[in-house]
């Protein structure tokens, strides 16, 4: 009888579990019209650097748009008044259905779009009726690459200069191909897939230097950023971001603000012994540049591997940012987010450069909507954090102390051996993962498309196996508090409030785009791509995609003098590997967990790769 | 009692009975060594031509499919050889779900074996040399019982870590198709 019994309990626990997700998961009834918060400021704002954000010439030439991040375009015929009016220019389908996280370019009547894997390369000529295929290139990255890339297969972008195109292919390799004729003029191997290297990022080319790094913090890799000529393709200098201080290039340049980042090889000193040779602290996420400064910031990834026991110490430098100099490497200072990271909360996030009203003048400052769910304003001459404010919910952290720089745990979310700890907030995607948001110098905000996660965690030890998962951690994450799993937030950095909310039922892993005719562009995992009111959120038009969205909006002045507005559809990332790997959602552990927050996903988006480029009718 | 349910408690009962059943805790210790070669399984399923079927299942899969102890063994394995990192707890990740019914390379516990073995071209690691055949096949049978495809009996109700999944036992599947050349 036991047998019987047993049955009754299985069947009354799926029904259960069965009741429950449909009372969390009624279709989009969290998704709401925006909630204003607060006036917009009057007075004076934050403005991007004119040496970093240069006059907009209707190209897009780099993912960020321009050195300092701001992903703000200043064309301004498309308006608040007339968007409504938006239809389609033309489309192309890019023949890859895996998620599709790049922006198109747009280089003097060239429009460039660059795939996930396989990393194909498109030139489409804009000046023609539905924008032909100039050329393609195949750089053919290795099929095994597919099997150590953590999040699927995704690429971040290209970025022209000079009459090249550069990207990186998953299989560890940078090229540079003519941007005329399609061919190709150098590449480089720089990552090893048989270590677990793969290079997911958009390159950054500045000062004659193409800059790469790489990805695996989820394979035990040890986290570099190299410099490449951007003429030949030949290493400059490459700075790890673990290891003896002579090989982070940290030297006499080296003046970290807080005492927690001071000291001799650190990044030795702070992890077991050896620990940090497979301590990740990647470089896969984005990078700004300075002219005036010749610094260069970026963000470097969670330690490996997850489970935090196994690497006492602070695990420098992992979940940092960097600033470098760029003509040799030498870093200049760094600032740790999260010291011994507890739950892959990545520093890798956007770094947008702006001058904010300080006394009687301006503060140069660096913008961080943070994975660890603080909104940080950094000055970017020294590492100093002038504030550190939640943009998203937080219970794992109590805050960040101003004083020591230090970001300071909730003891009860500290994961411990033994047991699962549950309800952590953010979960490990953090309140923003890879998708970057955009800032308007005409409003002075800063658009955060986020998510709202939390999640549940065990550990286990990892083995590290070179080429295998360095993980050790069991997550299962669910919505956060109000059920919505996505936000779009329209943030002032200056008051360090929001200004307006969006709730979105769905994880929004698509980046913002802000316009200077004040209205800001997204897109939804389910497909939508919608137009907003850059003041106050009001939803003003929306279309609706074949797959997902989770790429990169651009606008851009076609070789016609009109403004179009591009964004390439094709769900995927981490966030909807569910749906791009075909994966089993009776798994809540899938894709490091993420499988059990969009069950629904795969009822709401297909998998596929389609450009759609909008315009204003004649 | 529902007539429907004193049925299946029937057939249930009547399964409990079959043969194959009472192997479902059999240890292997003192059996022959098995053989040197790895690839048992011929595979991904494919069309052999010049005959009319595929080739007969490899003599060691009666050893460890649906073998109780075979799949506890795998199931250690799994965890320390970081497939979970990839495979997650069957639902998938960096690789392809092991807990659906579709096999890209073949679902045959020797299939599955020749897999771990020899690795597969869009990325699964070859454990040939990494581990001892004992171990693949271990493997192999912990993989195969994902699926849902072994009886429940077989499979154990406990995880390998602090986990957040539900036990093996008490994973859901859809109505399995199975895949097995061999069984069709």
């Amino acid at each position: 009888m036991a047998r019987v019994s047993g049955v009754f309990l299985i069947a009354g626990a799926m029904a259960m579990s069965c009741a429950l997700s449909a009372c969390k998961r009624s279709p989009n009834s969290f998704t709401s019209g925006p909630t204003v918060l607060a006036p917009l400021g009057g007075g004076a704002h934050a403005l991007p650097p004119a040496a970093a954000a240069p006059a907009d010439d209707g190209n897009w030439t780099m993912p960020g748009k321009n050195y300092a991040a701001t992903r703000f375009s200043a064309l301004n015929q498309i308006t608040p008044a007339n968007v409504g009016k938006l239809a389609l220019a033309f489309t192309f389908s890019t023949g890859t259905n895996k998620g599709f996280e790049a922006p198109p370019l747009v280089v003097n009547g060239t429009m460039y779009v660059i795939t996930p894997f396989p990393n194909y390369l498109y030139a489409l000529d804009l000046t023609k009726p539905g924008a032909p295929t100039k050329w393609m290139f195949k750089p053919k990255p290795a099929a095994a690459s597919q099997g150590v890339a953590c999040c699927d297969v995704v690429n971040r972008g290209a970025v022209y200069d000079n009459g090249r195109i550069f990207f990186n292919t998953l299989d560890g390799q940078t090229f540079a191909v003519d941007a005329n004729s399609g061919q190709m003029v150098w590449r480089t191997q720089l990552g090893n897939i048989q270590r677990g290297e793969t290079i997911t990022m958009a390159p950054l080319v500045a000062d004659g230097k193409v800059l790469v790094g790489n990805s695996g913090g989820e394979m035990g890799v040890r986290g570099w950023i190299a410099a490449l000529d951007e003429g030949s393709g030949k290493l400059l200098w490459k700075a790890y971001n673990t290891g003896p201080d002579k090989e982070v290039l940290l030297g006499s340049r080296f003046h970290p603000f807080y005492a927690m980042d001071q000291g001799k090889d650190l990044g030795v000193k702070s992890w077991p012994p050896d620990a940090w040779k497979i301590g990740g602290a990647t470089t896969w996420g984005w990078l700004s540049y300075d002219p005036e400064t010749h610094l260069v910031y970026y963000g470097t990834s969670n330690p490996g591997p997850w489970n935090p026991d196994q690497r006492p110490g602070d695990n420098k430098w992992s979940s940092g940012v960097f600033a470098r100099d760029i003509g040799t490497g030498q870093a200049v200072w760094f600032y740790q987010s999260s010291p011994h990271d507890l739950f892959d909360h990545d520093d890798v996030n956007e770094i947008i450069l702006a001058d904010i009203p300080w006394g009687k003048g301006r503060r140069p400052v660096l913008f961080r909507p943070g994975r660890n769910g603080f909104f940080y304003v950094i000055d970017r001459r020294n590492g100093q954090v002038l504030s550190a404010t939640p943009y998203g919910y937080i219970n794992s952290y109590k805050g960040v102390d101003l004083r020591t720089g230090r970001i300071i745990p909730a003891p009860d979310k500290e994961p411990k051996p033994g047991r699962v700890t549950r309800d952590i907030c953010p979960a490990s995607p953090g309140a923003k993962d890879w998708n970057p948001a955009a800032f308007s110098p005409v409003t002075g905000l800063v658009y955060i498309a986020h998510i709202n996660l939390c999640q549940d965690e065990g550990h286990s030890e990892a083995n590290y196996i070179s080429g295998t998962p360095y993980v050790g951690a069991d997550v299962k994450m669910y919505a956060g508090p109000g059920g919505n799993r996505g936000v779009f937030t329209a943030w002032d950095p200056i008051r360090r409030r929001p200004v307006f909310e969006i709730k979105e039922d769905l994880p929004l892993w698509s980046p913002a785009l802000a316009t200077g005719g004040n209205v800001v562009f997204y897109g939804t995992m389910d497909g939508w791509f919608k137009a907003i009111d850059a003041r106050n959120g009001k939803l003003l038009w929306k279309f609706k995609a074949g797959s997902g969205i989770i790429g990169q909006p651009i606008s851009y002045k076609g070789p016609d003098g009109r403004q179009y507005i591009a964004v390439i559809c094709g769900v995927g990332g981490w966030a909807g590997a569910i749906v791009s790997a075909n994966m089993d959602p009776s798994d809540p552990t899938g894709a490091l967990g993420f499988v059990n927050a969009v069950k629904d996903l795969p009822l709401k988006t297909t998998a596929g790769g389609i450009l759609y480029v909008f315009a204003l009718p004649r | 009692m529902s007539s429907r349910f004193r049925v299946r408690l029937l057939l249930f009962g009547a399964g409990a009975m079959m043969p194959g059943a009472c192997d479902r805790e059999e240890h292997h210790s003192r059996a022959k060594p098995v053989g040197e070669t790895v690839p048992g399984g011929e595979s991904p399923d494919t069309i052999f031509p010049g005959t009319s079927s595929a080739p007969p299942l490899d003599a060691r899969a009666k050893l460890y499919d649906n073998n109780a102890n075979a799949i506890a063994m795998g199931q250690t394995l799994y965890t320390q050889m970081n497939c979970v990192g990839c495979h997650s707890h069957g639902g998938g990740g960096m690789g392809p779900p092991l807990m659906d019914d579709e096999w890209r390379y073949g679902g045959r516990i020797d299939q599955i074996a020749t897999t771990i073995a020899e690795g597969r071209p869009n990325g699964m690691p070859a454990w040939r040399g990494k581990l001892t055949e004992h171990q693949i096949w271990d493997l192999a049978a912990y993989v195969r019982s994902l699926s849902g495809l072994p009886s429940k009996d077989a499979v154990s109700s406990r995880t390998e870590s602090m986990s957040t999944g539900t036990p093996q036992t008490l994973t859901p599947h859809g109505d399995i198709k199975n895949s097995d050349t061999a069984q069709q």
